[in-house]
């Protein structure tokens, strides 16, 4: 039996009146490449928070790498990596510099920095690129540069929202292509997307509608429940009568 | 520790990095020392001062010798016509006169003993309790010489009259003042923020694409802040009345006008930042930073304008509130009528039309 | 329609590269014409030219015959415009917005009412809501309906579907058909190949520069190589094993498959390609050959 990195019992979030999410239970194995799947506002991003320790549940259990997420949250973030379209790299440093800037916040030595710089910037190909600004990178590279950075200080777990948005098919491909190899050095990865095709990398998916998790299983297994030909196919039954998308 | 510094030298990165900030963090302390170094002060010089002298003796002859010799004033007689003194103190041509009463040196002589009679316009109560002083101080002098040579003390009595505001409040300047600061800086922000927040937010993109008309859409963005702003002048004079006792001298319709027309002027201001700028931050700053500074100092109701450089003195001139000011003290505090102020009121119109045109000009019909 | 001759359009200080490439296409009367491709590509500067909120530093672009600098007023009277994000006022209600831009464009929401009816009875609930409140799916939809309100000959669409999810963006392109069907030409830009295949003739677009034009099903057949779809157990594995296959010409992942294109004048490929991942130990292999989809082409032409 794999071991449980992720575990949640009925978590729940609740604004005023309203259930963000609503009792979720479900568990992520390392080295798992774990899909977070929903439709917008159905609450994928407000759990998710709770998990990397942004959010304070209202109720229910979680752990994440072993620690509590009510009490622990400090120790969640020293092991866990995060990366979304939102939050990335600061524009107006060079791409050393932002290495360099992490490497420090995580409590990576000089040396570390060094050494994982040079890795980072031959692995992604950035030689030409490393001394100048990050504002001058096409999004594609941004996006690979943001997800190597999240791996600097060695995770256990990451977590990646919605990382490839609006991006070339072929850099998507790159993307994954980083993905896969983190997965086979034994992180575990959690990542939302909306690209269906994506969900079909993943080991397990999850998707939650109004809340709560309504399906949970290998993409694989999804698709013969449900009778479908592709992962489309079986959010498009499961989304369907979602009153959120209101 | 490695942690902290970290988050600085990445703060460094982003401060060195940002032209703007540093142009604020270097720039604004440079100009605001020459500015308040050179402009500006609280000094008399060169005050014009209107002398009647109805005695033509030898006491009053050197009093107003000693006048001349002063750098304080400038003497200026060429009125002698009763009506025409109290037009020109109503206009702000003159602000301080002395009357020489016709048997000056007589009555010093005889009666050892002399009045003179120095008026001085105390709307602004501080100018005139200054101007005052120093006239005092230079019949003193003089009364202090002849004291020398007389064995009997002499003494010259000034009657002092302080016309406006004889009881010397600071009200009655302070509320023009605060009027014509208050109303630009809100007006001219609101309308500020008004059409770059469209722009910001995207939803002029769409408008762009209509077949609307960039007059029509400046002039609906004023309406709404006009008729909030005319609320806010009836606020300031209802308080200004009822509880700074500082009353309306003249007609409460033409302050009313004048204060629409005023609105408008800053209203129109404010949209011309509002086409200029692109984001809200910017236009934000504009308007309070580039708006304050200028207003506070070149309205003329902190600082006297005639003792700024010449050149400083021009560029009052564009400043909507200097005219403002202008006119609402001569309403308020002189009780004027229009016929005094109608200059005023031009520049005024000028000043709104130019800004009307040119902001019509510069509206951009494409996005870049 | 539209025409857009040699567009060229770059940004000061935006890397030298410009953003728009000597583009041209042309768009017919009638027809759904995608311009697809990912963030960055210049679907949105290319969209602003022909909606005359940019001028175009090079080039030359028509819209219904008004150009685009010259008639840019003629042309916003004609045009209808659903800018990349929500570009409405979100503090005014879904009706006092439909009525603000009816009144803009001199009608009213009665006059053309039929237009958006199928739109805005779903929209109707929540008239009296806060533009600000809708879901992203609702604010398209009024995004929509306002760009429709006044009938316009051309609809320009940019990038309505993104963000949303994905069971709007199903009911938005059936709402994109029945419109067509209207007569109103419409362009779309989109970064989701699986839309692109929902478009009459699409454009496929990367760095400013069109990498091709035509209809999605003859740029799928132009696909140079054989292409074959691969499963097995685990795709990490397979795709390793794949790139290291000497007979391909490409190999990536595709979802469920992982697609390998076959390199010229290759007729054994098949079998090769069983043989070597059998020499692989690659279990459960299933080989079949496949038709290109646009994202394939895509791909392709990104190489």
């Amino acid at each position: 039996m794999a071991e449980v990195v992720i575990k949640t019992h009925k978590l729940t979030k609740r604004f005023g009146n309203f259930i963000a999410v609503n009792e979720i239970s479900f568990e992520v194995y390392k080295g798992e490449i774990f899909g977070f799947l929903g439709a917008n506002g159905a609450g994928k991003t407000t759990a998710m928070r709770m998990l990397i320790g942004l959010s304070k549940p209202t109720s229910g259990s979680a752990a994440v790498a072993g620690f509590d997420v009510y009490k622990q949250t400090e120790n969640i973030k020293k092991n866990i990596g995060y990366m979304s379209q939102k939050f990335s790299l600061y524009e107006d440093l060079t791409v050393l510099e932002n290495i360099s800037f992490y490497g420090g916040i995580y409590g990576l030595t000089d040396t570390e920095i060094k050494t994982k710089s040079d890795q980072l910037v031959t692995e992604l190909g950035l030689q030409n690129q490393a001394t100048k600004l990050v504002a001058s990178l096409p999004l594609g590279w941004k996006q690979k540069l943001s997800f190597s950075v999240a791996l600097l200080h060695e995770p256990k777990i990451i977590f990646l929202d919605e990382p490839t948005g609006g991006v070339d098919p072929l850099t998507r491909r790159q993307f994954w292509d980083l993905i896969y190899a983190a997965s086979d050095e034994g992180v575990t990865i959690f990542v939302t997307t909306h690209y269906m095709d994506e969900a079909e990398y993943c080991n397990r998916i999850s998707i939650m509608v109004d809340g709560k998790i309504e399906a949970l299983d290998s993409p694989q297994n999804l698709k013969k429940q449900l009778n479908a030909n592709s992962m489309d196919e079986v959010f498009y039954e499961l989304a369907r009568g979602a009153k959120r998308s209101e | 520790m490695k942690q902290f510094l970290a988050f600085v030298k990445k703060e460094f990165y982003h401060v060195l990095r940002d032209r703007r900030t540093l142009l604020i963090l270097f720039g604004m302390p440079i100009a605001q020392i020459l500015i308040f170094g050179f402009a500006l002060t609280n000094e008399v010089k060169n005050e014009k001062i209107l002398i009647i002298d109805n005695a033509k003796d030898i006491a009053s002859q050197r009093i107003i010798s000693e006048i001349a010799a002063s750098k304080y004033f400038q003497i200026e007689n060429s009125v002698t016509d009763p009506n025409q003194i109290v037009q020109d103190f109503k206009k702000g041509i003159i602000r301080v006169a002395l009357i020489f009463p016709a048997n000056f040196n007589k009555d010093l002589m005889h009666l050892h003993k002399a009045q003179l009679q120095i008026i001085a316009d105390a709307s602004d109560p501080n100018l005139a309790t200054t101007l005052t002083n120093y006239i005092s101080a230079i019949i003193q002098d003089y009364q202090s010489n002849l004291n020398q040579t007389y064995d009997i003390p002499l003494r010259i009595i000034p009657e002092v009259r302080m016309l406006y505001n004889p009881e010397l409040k600071g009200a009655p300047n302070f509320v023009p003042g605060v009027m014509a600061l208050v109303l630009m800086l809100i007006c001219v922000l609101m309308t500020a923020i008004s059409i770059v927040k469209e722009k910001e937010t995207g939803t002029m993109e769409i408008l762009l694409v209509s077949p609307f008309r960039p007059a029509l859409v400046i002039v609906s963005k004023a309406v709404p802040y006009l008729l909030l702003s005319l609320i806010n002048v009836a606020t300031i004079l209802l308080l200004s009345v009822f509880v700074l006792k500082v009353p309306v001298r003249g007609s409460v319709l033409l302050l009313f006008a004048e204060s629409t027309l005023f609105i408008v002027t800053c209203l129109t201001l404010g949209i011309f930042i509002s086409i200029k700028t692109n984001t809200q931050q910017v236009a934000m700053l504009v308007s309070l930073m580039g708006m304050l500074l200028p207003t506070v100092l070149f309205s003329g109701f902190m600082f006297p304008i005639e003792n700024m450089p010449v050149a400083l003195q021009v560029f009052s001139n564009i400043i909507p509130s200097k005219w403002y000011y202008i006119i609402v003290k001569s309403i308020m505090i002189k009780g004027v009528g229009f016929s005094m102020i109608w200059k005023e009121t031009l520049a005024l119109v000028a000043i709104t039309l130019f800004l009307f045109f040119i902001s019509i000009k510069s509206f951009k019909i494409r996005m870049a | 329609m539209v025409t857009a001759n040699n567009l060229v359009k770059s940004y000061a200080g935006k890397n030298k590269v410009p953003a728009v490439d000597h583009v041209s296409f042309s768009v017919n009367e009638g027809e759904i014409f995608g311009l697809i491709g990912p963030d960055g590509a210049g679907k949105t500067s290319i969209f602003r030219i022909l909606t005359t909120l940019l001028l175009p530093d090079e080039g030359s672009a028509t819209v219904a015959r008004f150009d685009v600098v010259k008639d840019y007023k003629q042309i916003r009277n004609i045009i209808g415009y659903m800018p990349g994000r929500f570009s409405l006022y979100p503090d005014l209600s879904v009706e006092e917005n439909l009525n603000f831009f009816a009144t803009v464009f001199g009608t009213s929401i009665q006059e053309n009412y039929n237009l958006i009816k199928e739109i805005y009875v779903q929209l109707e609930p929540f008239k009296k809501r806060r533009a600000g409140n809708l879901s992203g799916g609702m604010k398209q939809k009024l995004a929509l309906c306002c760009a429709l309100i006044h009938k316009p000959t051309v609809l320009f669409l940019d990038e309505p579907t993104t963000g949303v999810d994905p069971v709007s963006r199903k009911e938005f392109w059936e709402i994109l058909k029945r419109l067509k069907a209207q007569g109103i030409t419409i362009l779309v830009s989109t970064p989701y190949m699986d839309e692109a295949v929902l478009c009459d003739r699409i454009a496929l677009i990367q760095n400013g520069k069109i990498l091709s034009i035509d209809t999605p099903a003859l740029i799928s057949a132009s696909y140079p190589d054989k292409l074959f779809a691969v499963k097995a157990n685990k795709m990490s594995t397979l795709l390793k094993a794949l790139s290291e296959f000497p007979e391909k010409e490409a190999s990536y992942a595709f979802g469920e498959y992982a697609h390998v294109a076959a390199k010229k004048d290759e007729p054994e490929f098949e079998n090769k390609l069983k043989k070597y991942l059998e020499n692989q130990r690659i279990e459960n292999v299933e080989i079949k050959e496949i038709t290109a989809t646009i994202e394939d082409s895509f791909i392709k032409l990104l190489k």
